[in-house]
């Protein structure tokens, strides 16, 4: 048997962060934006099937980057640990704080023992309150560290241009067709002089926590069609004819939302 | 290991059913799940001890489904409340009703209503309608060594069926058999009678308003012949529940809408106290045999 070289413990961990690291710099980036009536998650991902935002709970949802099949697990974990926290005591005590504890936890765990690989993710858990300040946005990242994110936070490839955009671009209150323009508009932002890309509807996907809603399940996904209508016109140049602005109209009312909540008393 | 750690177990890829996860990881809280020993001589059947749920009845319209139960428990021969409700959204688009034990039953409901989410977030699509009716079923199965002890829980299931765009009923015996019922059906205590009532009332044709009247006039009968069902309580204005279920999901029945029907159906009552009269031949019926 070979003597193992000596590793520091310093650069035990540095190699694995940078591992972890440039696992999730490889995927788009998912972007979170507190609007006046809950949180829009936004994500450029061509699939239709394989979801990065999901919902946890009534108030509770998630969304990641990284490796598929490593944060739909901690994803599946997620929706057992609020399910059964909700059956064993009560709805309003699954919260989104011990949700991101346990993910923090479990995150920590794998990436400092050294059995295991390091998981190459990083979450975002939020929480919708009855208030805009009663709103949580957690990020979570590879090695368990939380951080309480306000306003906005992206995650993911393109993190840093895309903060850079929204920094410049974001407003506290907006209604939630703005706040979809001004996150789409981030998601496409291009370092440098190029322009900007213009995002396809198709390759967006785009979920609330929409505390307006009657149902106790507030997560709704934003269907293609709505967020179709509710950007600005996608082409520049293509000024409408019948001189109306470009601006943002009123989106088209939403029809009945999909089967996604039912309305437990 | 740190202890706020999710566990390795809820890691694991697994089953898409809540129900199967909790009997694995936490099977003191499945309703079925208690060991009641052997029955004593002498000793009183759990039965009695516990209060019960009674009628409820659930019929089709074109277009969807009314649930219905009236709002009586009962312990041997005393009211153990007035103002149950037996009548719960199970989804969107389905609702379950339950007569039986009502602790236990209230229980399953929501294990159920569970489930059936649990199963929609992980999968991210709901069940089909008879994925949702089988599932009852198994909970329902589970529970059979304590409905051998007294506590049986015999629920009806009615909703929605997207795929198919028809309201559907689902009848169940304590061994989880799962039955579709066609039209209309009832269950608990004062079923017999509710069903009788409806034989007569019921006609393929009837809208939502007049479908819920036939429901609530179908209670009523129940109530009449019953002395374990509730009839609509006047005095403290307490009226059914009554759940509709269409296309565009379910809701239960404003209370101010149930009195107005209650009160409607009363008032006939009060000029013919055994409620609407059939006619004797039936051809003045234009609707088609069933």
């Amino acid at each position: 048997m070979s003597m193992p070289y000596y590793v520091s413990p310093e650069q035990l961990m540095k190699d694995r962060a940078d591992f972890a690291r440039k696992g999730i710099s490889r995927g788009r980036s998912v972007v979170v934006v507190q609007y006046a009536d809950g949180v829009l998650f936004v994500s450029e991902n061509p699939s239709q099937a394989l979801h990065k935002v999901s919902e946890i709970y009534d108030r509770i949802a998630f969304a990641a980057v990284g490796r598929y099949n490593e944060f739909e697990n901690l994803r599946i974990a997620g929706v057992r640990l609020a399910d059964m926290r909700g059956y064993s005591y009560d709805r309003r005590d699954v919260t989104g704080r011990a949700l991101a504890n346990a993910y923090a936890q479990t995150l920590g765990s794998i990436f400092s023992s050294g059995g295991e690989k390091p998981y190459e993710v990083e979450l975002f858990v939020a929480e919708v309150g009855d208030t805009p300040a009663a709103d949580q946005v957690y990020r979570l990242t590879y090695d368990g560290q939380v951080a309480d994110e306000h306003g906005y936070a992206v995650m993911g490839g393109a993190a840093e241009t895309v903060t850079a955009h929204l920094r410049e671009h974001y407003t506290e209150g907006a209604d939630l067709p703005t706040a979809l323009a001004t996150a789409v508009a981030a998601l496409g932002a291009v370092e440098g002089e190029a322009p900007d890309r213009v995002l396809p509807v198709a390759d967006l996907e785009a979920a609330v926590l929409d505390r307006t809603r009657t149902q106790t399940r507030k997560f709704r996904r934003l269907r293609p069609e709505w967020i179709e209508s509710a950007l600005p016109s996608a082409t520049p140049g293509d000024t409408p004819s019948d001189g109306s602005t470009g601006s943002i109209g009123e989106p088209e009312a939403q029809p009945p939302d999909a089967p996604v909540a039912p309305p437990i008393s | 290991m740190n202890d706020s750690r999710l566990p390795a177990a809820y890691l694991t890829p697994g089953s898409s059913s809540f129900a199967d996860f909790l009997a694995d990881q936490a099977p003191d809280l499945l309703p079925g799940a208690r060991d009641l020993g052997p029955a004593r001589p002498g000793a009183p059947s759990a039965g009695d001890l516990a209060p019960h749920g009674t009628t409820i009845v659930a019929a089709t319209f074109p277009g969807g489904v009314v649930m219905a139960g009236d709002r009586r428990a009962t312990m041997g021969n005393v009211i153990a409340q007035r103002d149950i409700e037996k009548v719960f959204p199970a989804d969107e688009f389905s609702a379950v009703g339950i007569a039986g034990t009502a602790g236990l039953a209230v229980e399953m409901v929501r294990l159920y209503q569970v489930e059936l989410e649990h199963y929609e977030k992980i999968e991210g699509s709901t069940l089909s309608m008879d994925g949702k009716a089988n599932r009852l079923a198994a909970l329902i199965r589970n529970n059979l060594p304590m409905a051998m002890q007294g506590l049986a829980v015999v629920p009806l299931f009615a909703g929605y069926d997207l795929a198919a765009s028809i309201g559907r009923i689902f009848s169940y015996d304590v061994t989880g058999g799962r039955y579709e019922e066609t039209a209309f059906h009832a269950v608990g205590s004062g079923s017999v009678f509710a069903r009788g009532s409806l034989k007569k009332l019921y006609r393929e044709d009837l809208g939502r308003e007049d479908c819920v009247l036939a429901v609530v006039q179908a209670l009523y009968d129940a109530a009449d012949d019953d002395s374990a069902t509730g009839g609509p309580d006047l005095t403290r204005r307490i009226f059914p529940v009554v759940h509709v279920i269409t296309a565009e999901g379910g809701v239960r029945l404003p209370d101010a809408e149930v009195a107005e029907v209650a009160d409607r159906m009363i008032a006939g009552r009060m000029i013919r106290p055994d409620g609407p009269a059939a006619p004797l031949d039936g051809r003045s019926y234009g609707g088609g045999a069933r």
